[in-house]
């Protein structure tokens, strides 16, 4: 088995890894706690559907959501207990905006639903994509993309990504150390489902266990067909983007519109790969996950988290040191400042960090660009995030869009290197949501156009429909008409016209006297 | 060149017919600038009748409430005519939506009616209702309803439309 060449990516940089606080202690845990809180939306591109009623009892690993549509994932209920509650709770989300979710009070027997583990050897392609659906399998990263979808296309390369290269986190070191054969099965099963020729493991050099340990299961285990390799990259982040290990492992690079199953390569997470081998070989949906509680904390670590506990929950566990200002979701440099401590930990949190002034001191004022460029030499898609920075303060979007915004992972080595201490990703965070509201903007105007040009076509047509339908009645009229002429004598003219003035007469005294519009204040005519 | 002058006007001539531009061209340019609220508070009915106007001479380019003073800059751009505020109150752009009562809709057809993007269904004596992605808060449907069961309400926010704060620049302290 020869080493395959490694590719590099343009910039990058190598702060300080602060790894060890988390990484030293071994998966622990988490106390039952008192409410679990389960967002029906855990995925990037669909929601679920509630299948359970305030008041059910439900067994651990009970699907409590169904997938809605193709995109969607299951979610399950995290222990046993009772549904209390369905309603709004706040989202794991820098909006801190609110999103329907099912509240489960735990009755702390933690009883499991009858597992239903799949004959590997038997099950066809299909029911092994079905059980990642249904099992409510997502990309555990952080982009939460159904994996499903991923699973389900033909590839060559097949990569698992343990990069892990964002500082402070440890969750997916962890895992590799301590459960790296079901990470290696899930990738077996992975591979089996795309087909793949050969399996790459890709781990930063700074985790020589999680090697160590990965490589043990690969060379133990007997291969069944591809090959399957670890393969150590140097530590710089981010090389645990997926397009950034994609880059490194096979020399790909995939523009944002571009998906990587187009080049013959699909990357998923190690954590991942750990859930679908726990799903398939061993029947249990996704009801935990491994995140890092690091920071100004008394004890920080990995634990074992059930989805739906509360971030303020895994904070009180690992006890906030005096100076806590603030608490982020994902890593100092992609994560985000958490608005409210009640949100709960999702298929896609994989840390969690107290940060006090001194671990993170806040940002000195903004100074002016002095164009030094080094932002440029940092960027790891080759942008030049100072010409994005004036587009974006400017609010000058089409500048913006002009330098290839879109391509910007946000991974905020810009920032990190500025001299001028210029918040580089918020100004690019906010210039994209702008961009796309204006896009959503667009697409609507578009569509309340083409929807009022088709109702203006409706109309017109209908008039003219009635129109035309008016003439010919009056012509048919006219026609019988002249056909009647000839018969008709004068005499029965004035009959007819006689007739019909009787026939007014007669209509307007048996109308009772108009009230309302008029008031009543006019009584009909008296007939002569 | 009397043979050049034939070639170029039979050329020309075959052009103007064949590649006839349909419609107005200038008139879709600026369709394309209008928010297509269909609102008619210009006076005209309708967002593309506003823009054919425009492009006639026969309107002024600031009668687009929605649009403001922004749309009227677009537009004064495009026709290379002198900009001209939007003459009534800005109004701070919130996307809005019409929402029925269904308790107390009695089901008369005439919102569905006054609709100019078809975004009401329901039938006569039967609940109506909003399909809400496809409303432009217009407020169109409102004066006809005879029941006044018909509000406007802000579109809610979701992470899909909530957008990052411009971020906030820290004032230098001089002196
Ligand atoms: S690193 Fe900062 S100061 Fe230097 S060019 Fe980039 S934005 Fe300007
Ligand atoms: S945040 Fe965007 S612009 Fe800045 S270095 Fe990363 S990819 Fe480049």
């Amino acid at each position: 088995m020869s080493l395959p060449h490694l590719f590099r990516f343009p910039g990058g940089i190598q702060p300080d890894a602060h790894k060890k606080e988390s990484s030293e202690q071994p998966i622990r845990p988490v106390p039952l706690p008192a409410r679990l809180a389960v967002p029906l939306v855990q995925s990037s591109q669909g929601s679920a559907r509630t299948i359970v009623t305030v008041g059910d009892k439900v067994l651990k690993g009970q699907c409590i959501g169904e997938a809605e549509g193709n995109a969607g994932t299951a979610i399950h209920a995290p222990t046993s207990g009772r549904v209390t509650e369905i309603g709004r709770y706040p989202m794991a989300h820098p909006s801190g905006l609110d999103t329907l979710a099912i509240v489960i009070e735990p009755d702390g027997e933690e009883r499991w639903i009858a597992r239903e583990p799949l004959d590997m050897a038997s099950a066809s392609h299909e029911e092994l994509i079905l059980r990642v659906q249904a099992s409510g399998i997502v990309g555990m990263g952080g982009a939460a993309f159904p994996s499903h979808i991923k699973a389900n296309s033909k590839i060559d390369t097949l990569i698992i990504n343990g990069a892990e290269c964002e500082p402070w986190i440890s969750c997916d070191d962890r895992l590799m150390r301590e459960r790296s054969a079901d990470i290696v099965t899930g990738a077996r099963i992975l591979r089996r489902l795309t087909g793949a020729r050969r399996v790459l493991i890709g781990i930063e050099d700074n985790k020589p266990e999680a090697i160590t340990a990965m490589k043990l299961v690969v060379q133990a285990a007997a291969d069944d067909g591809g090959e399957i390799s670890v393969i150590t990259v140097p530590t710089r982040y981010p090389t645990g983007g997926q397009k950034q290990l994609i880059r490194v492992l096979t020399g790909f690079e995939i523009a944002s519109n571009q998906r990587s199953s187009s080049f013959g390569v699909q990357c998923f997470n190690v954590g991942t790969a750990h859930a679908v081998c726990r799903a398939l070989v061993h029947g249990e949906a996704m009801v935990s996950r491994v995140v890092t509680v690091t920071g100004n904390v008394e004890h920080p670590g990995n634990y074992e988290v059930l989805l739906g506990t509360a971030v303020a929950d895994l904070i009180e566990l690992c006890v906030a040191k005096p100076g806590t200002e603030r608490t982020l979701m994902g890593g100092p440099l992609m994560g985000f400042t958490l608005p409210r401590l009640d949100a709960p930990i999702t298929k896609s949190s994989n840390c969690i960090i107290a940060a006090s002034n001194t671990l993170f001191p806040p940002a000195p004022p903004e100074q002016p660009c002095i164009r030094c460029g080094s932002c440029a030499q940092s960027c790891p898609t080759g942008l030049l995030p100072f010409e994005l920075y004036w587009s974006s303060r400017a609010k000058n979007y089409d500048g913006a869009v002009h330098y290839n915004i879109s391509e910007c992972i946000e991974c905020g080595c810009c920032a990190y290197v500025c001299p001028a201490h210029i918040p580089l990703v918020d100004y690019f965070r906010f210039a994209k949501s702008e961009i796309r509201a204006r896009n959503q903007e667009k697409r609507a105007a578009d569509q309340a156009r083409a929807r009022f040009e088709a109702r203006s076509a409706r109309l017109e047509r209908d008039k003219a429909e009635k129109a035309a339908r008016l003439t010919a009645k009056a012509a048919e009229t006219r026609a019988a008409l002249a056909a009647n002429k000839d018969a008709a004598t004068d005499a029965n003219d004035a009959a007819l016209i006689a007739a019909a003035v009787a026939r007014t007469q007669a209509q307007s005294q048996a109308q009772p006297p108009a009230s309302g519009q008029n008031g009543g204040a006019t009584p009909p005519e008296p007939s002569i | 060149m009397i043979g050049i002058t034939l070639a170029l006007g039979i050329a020309l001539g075959y052009a103007a017919i064949h590649f006839k531009v349909e419609g107005n061209p200038l008139a879709a340019q600026i369709d394309a600038l209008l928010p297509q609220t269909q609102c008619a508070q210009c006076g005209y009915p309708g967002c593309k009748p506003y823009a054919e106007a425009v492009a006639s001479g026969a309107a002024e380019i600031n009668l687009c409430t929605p649009g403001g003073d922004e749309g009227a800059h677009k537009l004064a751009e495009l026709l290379g005519r002198e900009f001209k505020p939007h003459g009534g109150p800005v109004v701070e752009k919130v996307k809005v939506v019409a929402l029925i009562d269904e308790q107390t809709c009695i089901g008369c057809t005439l919102c569905i009616q006054a609709c100019p993007v078809d975004a009401i269904v329901g039938a006569a004596k039967q609940m109506h209702t909003v399909i809400a992605p496809i409303c432009t808060g217009c407020e169109l449907c409102l004066p006809p309803c005879p029941v006044d069961c018909i509000s406007l309400i802000a579109e809610p926010r979701t992470p899909q439309n909530w957008r990052w704060k411009y971020p906030v620049t820290g004032l230098k302290v001089v002196a």
